[in-house]
């Protein structure tokens, strides 16, 4: 490992005996000591996790609205500074390039937070497509940014004790510009969890510091560092797609279970045309929650099956430890997609019993913000 | 990492130990540690005759399966029950309550072609 990158806690990382593992190019911390300790610490008291692998690029200047509006398929139009809001980078085939978190700092400034596997390739294709935009300047500002996230019922507390800004005051999906002590940082209340918590960016240089004190004052309040490991049994729970896994520039919005992000009403926005042609012509394939009914554990890229032939294959699989049950995403058929359908999971050669079922697989204790009602939840299905 | 100088080892990080007339097969504290928590384990039914070296099963952690390899030929004689409903004792105590399977060896003399404890240990460090 060693070409590989190191956020700032690397130290820490090391001294907190994490394991280590390549993810996206960078020596990240896949546990500290359990994932399912790391879990359920997130899901009964508090956790914090080192994301300072995460890219953030910015887009500025006045025509920087126009510009972005037209990069996602989201509506911007009634972002208000200080709103955050979940997007997606789309191809002209509808294709999901990254899904990515948008700042509004001004309307003619916004942050965005993409994937560390994609990070180069998003700010290129951004870049490339600012071309013909006036007054848009694209910027990657992933060395200067380290990122925290403290989830769990513990975050708003423990937060409440280093943070003089009122937190009650800061709802899903929003964030403020505050100070820590005297280090500047920009604190959102989101996650990638499921639970209450919050995503801080700092500085690269005062990383280490930041750490620290989250840590040190987190101790009475059950806090634990969260590696990787336990991050992804945590969003597969809530069934947050991962790009590159359950998503990727061969599926679009539609097919993924984020077509609540599409707002075709809004104007011209890339890939607009492929997936008005999707709508039209019908959804052919979705990625579902899958269950196992019987024991083990569906994994990536093992193949679904439905009357004795492959009808699918599974992107993202884990047990729950919540559930203490195989859980699973993958795409399937739109005929199979429905809830309460069984399919079959082949494991080593054998077909193991699974179902289609509801998601999330655990009940979220936040909402997004920007996330459909039920009843368009409905209509997408 | 805890190496038990009279069990036997193989490089798949299996151990063996003859008891009685069966050998009991688990997984080295050094396996265990790599795994992580194991959540599922896979055992063959009682009476398969395995060869020398064949996989039998698999452990799983929430990150990855492994499979098992049996260090000797010979017939599954018993399987560890128990770890069906609670694999976690494989984490917690790999060589007394985490065995996996006993096996009555086809000959008893292939235990001792399987690796000392040292030699066990300097092929962990090898790896590294």
């Amino acid at each position: 490992m060693t070409n590989l990158r190191r956020t700032p806690l690397s130290h820490a990382h090391h001294a907190l005996h994490a394991r280590m593992v390549d993810f996206a190019g960078w020596s990240m911390p896949v546990l500290y000591n359990s994932i399912l300790e790391e879990h359920k610490a997130v899901r009964e008291k508090v956790g914090i996790f080192d994301v300072s692998h995460m890219g953030e690029l910015e887009i500025k200047g006045a025509g920087a609205r126009d510009f972005l509006s037209y990069l996602v398929p989201s509506d911007i139009s009634k972002m208000e500074e200080g709103g955050v809001q979940y997007s997606a980078l789309l191809n002209d085939k509808g294709g999901i390039i990254d899904d990515l978190l948008i700042y509004m700092i001004a309307p003619n400034r916004y942050f965005l937070c993409v994937n560390a596997s994609n990070t180069r390739q998003d700010f290129e294709w951004i870049s490339g497509q600012a071309v013909g935009f006036t007054d848009v300047e694209v910027a990657d500002l992933s060395r200067d940014y380290g990122m925290l996230s403290i989830q769990g019922p513990n975050a708003e507390s423990l937060m409440g004790l280093i943070v003089s800004f009122p937190l009650s005051k800061l709802e899903y999906y929003q964030f403020v510009t505050t100070m820590i002590d005297e280090t500047n940082i920009l604190l959102s209340r989101t996650g990638y969890t499921g639970e209450n918590g919050f995503e801080l960016f700092v500085s690269w240089r005062d990383t280490p510091l930041m750490w620290e004190r989250i840590m040190s004052r987190g101790k009475s309040l059950g806090l634990r560092p969260i590696g990787l490991g336990a991050r992804d049994t945590l969003r597969l729970e809530m069934r947050y797609p991962l790009h590159g896994h359950d998503m990727n520039e061969d599926t679009t919005p539609y097919e993924a279970g984020l077509g609540w992000i599409v707002k075709l009403d809004k104007g011209d926005f890339l890939g607009k045309e492929a997936l008005v042609r999707q709508k039209g012509e019908g959804i052919k394939r979705k990625l579902v929650g899958i269950e196992l009914v019987d024991k083990g554990i569906a994994r990536e890229g093992y193949a679904i099956m439905k009357h004795g032939d492959k009808v699918g294959v599974v992107t993202s699989g884990t047990l729950s430890p919540t559930l203490n049950k195989g859980i699973a995403l993958g795409y399937v058929p739109t005929e199979f997609s429905l809830v309460g359908t069984t399919l079959g999971i082949n494991i080593r050669d054998k077909e193991t019993e699974a179902v289609v079922v509801k998601t999330p697989f655990v009940s979220p204790k936040v909402r997004r913000h920007n996330a459909p009602e039920k009843a368009v939840l409905a209509e997408d299905r | 990492m805890n190496l038990p100088e009279k069990l036997k080892y193989t490089k798949e990080h299996e151990w063996a130990k003859l008891d009685g007339d069966v050998v009991v097969v688990g997984i080295t504290d050094f396996a265990q540690h790599e795994l992580g928590d194991i959540v599922f384990v896979e055992l063959p039914a009682v009476g398969r005759k395995l060869g020398k070296g064949e996989a039998f099963g698999v452990a799983e952690s929430v990150k990855t399966v492994s499979d098992l390899y049996s260090p000797i030929a010979g017939e599954v004689a018993e399987i560890n029950v128990a770890l069906e409903t609670a694999p976690e004792k494989v984490n917690k105590d790999c060589y007394g309550v985490g065995w996996l399977i006993k096996i009555k060896p086809a000959n008893k003399g292939d235990l001792d072609s399987l690796l000392s404890a040292s030699a066990y240990k300097a092929t962990v460090a090898n790896g590294r």
